[in-house]
């Protein structure tokens, strides 16, 4: 089984952990002043490269924290783990939309 | 009639939720042993171990709170988990949890900060023998060896598909407690026992 490293616990089974999708999507500043076709885009739209990608995940069966990750969407290489509120590594940063 | 006029004698007795389970922990092979612990204190303590609030707690517990990941601290009679950066589960005494509840709150006093009474959230399982670490292994990647988990380790983990706590007791890593959801407990019982029968000897 592949082993994650959560930023706090250390290298764990996969299967301790859950996915939650894109990181660093901020919350809309003005959310009464979107359009909704850009609520719409907030919601349900995501990058979806293949390569290095900033991703959620949290440690549900551990520590239950949430963290980012860099990984690899090509080969599921996680490339880089990081605590929420620090920097996304230079390491796989996506072009800006 | 109300509560007060109730006395302690009529009040069903409580029951753990592995009551009626040590006749068959102990038809186990005898290099495992394995016993519930009733009835224990357990409080889930939210503080910032860095803010205004976490001398006071640690006057309260005798001791410091545990900041290292996956680590615990005992202290006299309370046994401090470490369960994440910002969070613990003190495990006290059968009866102490009530005094120690308020105590913690007030040391926590205005400032963030939680403390609830989770006495009925788990049960636990004391294992101890020879042959502790193999019989955990069957269901559980972490690594026991002591070099790795010495004592005082607590790891929140899966065993057997299962969310337990498991907390090192000793330095050869043979004497541990396992906490389990009680609604899980009567599965794991049933999973340590039948993974225990084919236990032969030490690893
Ligand atoms: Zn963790």
């Amino acid at each position: 089984m592949q082993l994650i490293s959560c930023p706090w616990c250390g290298p764990r089974e996969e299967a301790e952990y859950h996915y939650g999708g894109q990181a660093h999507v901020a919350y809309p500043h003005e959310v009464g002043a979107l359009s909704d076709a850009d609520w719409a885009h907030y919601l349900f739209f995501r990058d979806n490269p293949r390569g290095p990608f900033a991703e959620r995940w949290v440690h549900a069966a551990g520590c239950r924290r949430w963290f980012n990750a860099v990984r690899d969407t090509g080969t599921h290489e996680i490339l880089a783990v990081y605590r929420i509120g620090e920097p996304q590594p230079e390491l796989g940063r996506q072009a800006s939309r | 009639m109300t509560a007060e006029h109730v006395s302690p004698s009529k009040l069903p007795m409580p029951l753990s939720p592995l009551d009626g389970w040590q006749a068959a922990f102990d038809a186990l092979p005898d290099v495992v042993a394995v016993s519930e612990i009733t009835f224990t204190a357990q409080l889930n303590l939210r503080v910032d171990p860095s803010g205004a609030a976490a001398g006071a707690v640690a006057k309260v517990l005798g001791s410091a709170l545990p900041v290292q990941p996956c680590t615990s601290t005992r202290s006299g009679d309370f046994l401090l988990l470490w369960l994440g950066p910002d969070e613990w589960l003190i495990l006290a005494p059968e009866g102490a949890g009530l005094e120690l509840e308020t105590a913690l709150r007030e040391a926590i006093g205005d400032g963030p900060g939680a403390v609830t009474d989770v006495s009925a959230q788990r049960s636990t399982l004391a294992l101890s023998g020879p042959a502790s670490r193999e019989l955990l292994a069957k269901g559980c990647s972490i690594d026991l060896h002591p070099k790795v988990s010495p004592t005082g380790t607590c790891v929140q983990t899966l065993v057997a598909q299962t969310g337990i706590i498991i907390v090192v007791r000793d330095e050869t890593a043979s004497d541990f407690l396992l906490l389990v959801r009680a609604s899980f407990a009567q599965y794991f019982a049933a999973w340590l026992i039948d993974a225990g029968v084919e236990l032969t000897g030490g690893c």
